[in-house]
């Protein structure tokens, strides 16, 4: 009897409060957001024309090329920087690995706001940098370093930097390093040995890297609204002063709905090249 | 030649290690600073601003509603992740990749737009300032990271132990009472970890749901930087930290721990 009672479980039935935490607190919201929001504009020819007017008012049309041109900068950045961090990891053994990995992960589950702030104190107009820089002599006057496009990268690409070296590591661990060795046998110059077989093969990482970081800098908020200067407005800024400065629910429900939609196209991607499973580099 | 790219990129990691560990222990070094004002080096040292810290009502507010929301988050995202995961390692159905990919989406989504969905309908329900609610709202985006870390830990429980378990007659609550969450103990452990420490990390969806009542030790420190640098944030910052540095040592415990399980079983097969 209890033989019986076993089979008839189903342990696939276990998503479902899961799903029930899911729907309650995250698609419910933001579906009622979304349709009580727009609801109030009456007809659907309103809601249309006020999309219209939304998405190509100047200061929106203006906010989405500054996320896409800072979130493509920034993925560029973390890839070219990362890149070899990644390399050193998947090479390395002992302590070396231990303390390389320790600097990546150390950052990387520290708080956005604490990494954001320090690099506040480092990069102010009296901070470390511009201080250590004038008592050597190298500068005169202070560097401009905060709220500025300078500043939201260096904030970006040190927020985002373990997302890129963790994704490249994992896939350059798998990495058979014969083939690399085989190359070397065979004549290759190093150069060519990493443009022809080294390059090729981590190319699985650097995309999903790419996507992933890509994908988490351009819904950024708080690194932006803290480091940019008044030209660095991202769209997830003007989601927000939509909703806590100007009150316009209408035109926050409408800017969320083309990010949400940006990142969604962006994930299915994703999940193409992708394991989701590896999201996190673990 | 291969000598000379070797040292070159060793100081190359060198430096990038540095640059990385910088801007946390700057953040270490100014919370002991003695002086009134920021700056850097501090001129003499004094657990001033930490006094300040703990010494202030509103700021042991802040930390006593960051702890609440990140243990009711954290409780509930293991509990329901837990179920998850094991659907997904034991369970039979289709398109597994896409349910699972599915239930990942809170991490991908900007929070700033859960945080304003969030807000939308909490400010109907008047639960602004509810920690409770907000340790429930949490939990969508800690459940995600319980998800990721438990299908791997999940996947090393072998499954021939469940069915010894239950062919003897074992009950399936029993079964997975005295079987499976022993043998998967490490990784809930650490899961649960990472679901507390994201949660106590986590300032967006605070930002708009904590209201005046729950402000939350990101949400001050968000508060604060828009007025001024104020040491008193570093000794903050640094506490933060230290929580973050506590998560990982624990963990690699749990990671010992679950290594050691691990070529125990091997050895006994």
């Amino acid at each position: 009897m209890t033989q019986r009672a076993h089979r008839a479980f189903d342990p696939s039935l276990l998503l479902l409060p899961a799903f029930a935490l899911l729907i309650l607190l995250f698609v419910i919201p933001l579906v009622w957001f979304f349709v009580g929001v727009l609801a109030e504009e009456g007809s659907v020819g309103a809601v249309v024309e006020r999309f219209v007017d939304v998405l190509t008012a100047p200061g929106i049309v203006n906010a989405l090329v500054t996320t896409n041109w800072i979130s493509a900068l920034v993925t560029v950045l973390t890839l070219v920087i990362g890149y070899p961090i990644a390399y050193y990891l998947a090479n390395s053994t002992g302590w070396r690995f231990a303390l390389v990995l320790f600097c990546i992960i150390v950052p990387y589950f520290t708080s956005v706001i604490v990494r954001t702030y320090s690099w506040m104190v480092l990069l102010g107009r009296n901070g470390a940098i511009n201080q250590t820089l004038l008592s050597l002599g190298i500068i005169d006057a202070p560097l401009q370093l905060l709220y500025n496009k300078m500043g939201v990268l260096i904030g970006m690409t040190y927020v985002l930097m373990p997302y890129m070296v963790l994704t490249l590591y994992a896939t350059m661990r798998s990495i058979d390093t014969n083939l690399v060795r085989a190359a070397y046998g065979l004549g290759a110059s190093p150069l060519y040995t990493f443009r022809k077989v080294y390059f090729p093969l981590s190319l699985h990482g650097v995309i999903s890297g790419a996507l992933i970081v890509f994908i988490l800098a351009i819904g950024f908020f708080i690194t932006p609204a803290l480091m940019g200067g008044p030209s660095d407005v991202m769209i997830a800024m003007l989601i927000e002063r939509a909703v806590e400065i100007t009150l316009d629910w209408t035109s926050a429900a409408i800017m969320s709905m083309a990010l949400l939609a940006m990142t969604l196209v962006l994930y299915v991607i994703y999940y193409r090249v992708t394991d989701v499973r590896r999201m996190m580099g673990a | 030649m291969g000598r000379a790219r070797g040292a070159t990129l060793s100081f190359y990691i060198a430096l990038a290690c540095l640059l990385l560990m910088v801007p946390i222990l700057i953040v270490c070094v100014l919370a002991f600073s003695g002086e009134g004002y920021l700056r850097f080096p501090p001129s003499s040292f004094s657990f001033r601003w930490f006094a300040a810290f703990f010494g202030d009502t509103r700021w042991r507010q802040s930390l006593s509603s960051s702890l609440i929301i990140a243990l009711i988050a954290c409780v509930i995202s293991t509990v329901l992740g837990f179920f998850a995961a094991y659907a997904f390692v034991r369970g039979d159905f289709r398109a597994k990749k896409i349910v699972l990919s599915v239930l990942l989406i809170p991490i991908i989504v900007p929070h700033v737009i859960t945080a304003i969905a969030m807000y939308f309908v909490t400010a109907k329900f008047g639960l602004i300032g509810n920690v409770v609610w907000i340790g429930f709202c949490h939990a969508v985006v800690t459940l995600p990271i319980v998800v990721l870390i438990l299908l791997s830990s999940l996947q090393g429980v072998d499954i021939n132990l469940e069915r010894a378990g239950l062919s003897l007659g074992g009950s399936r609550v029993y079964v997975f009472r005295r079987v499976v969450i022993p043998l998967a103990f490490p990784g809930i452990m650490s899961s649960a970890l990472f679901a507390f420490l994201a949660s106590f990390d986590e300032l967006i969806i605070s930002l708009f749901l904590a209201g005046v009542r729950a402000q939350t030790l990101p949400v001050r420190i968000w508060n604060s930087l828009h007025l001024e640098l104020e040491p008193v944030i570093a000794a903050v910052s640094a506490f933060l930290i230290a929580v973050t540095g506590v998560v990982l040592l624990f963990d690699m415990l749990l990671r010992s721990l679950r290594d050691a399980k691990a070529t125990g079983k091997d050895g006994s097969t």
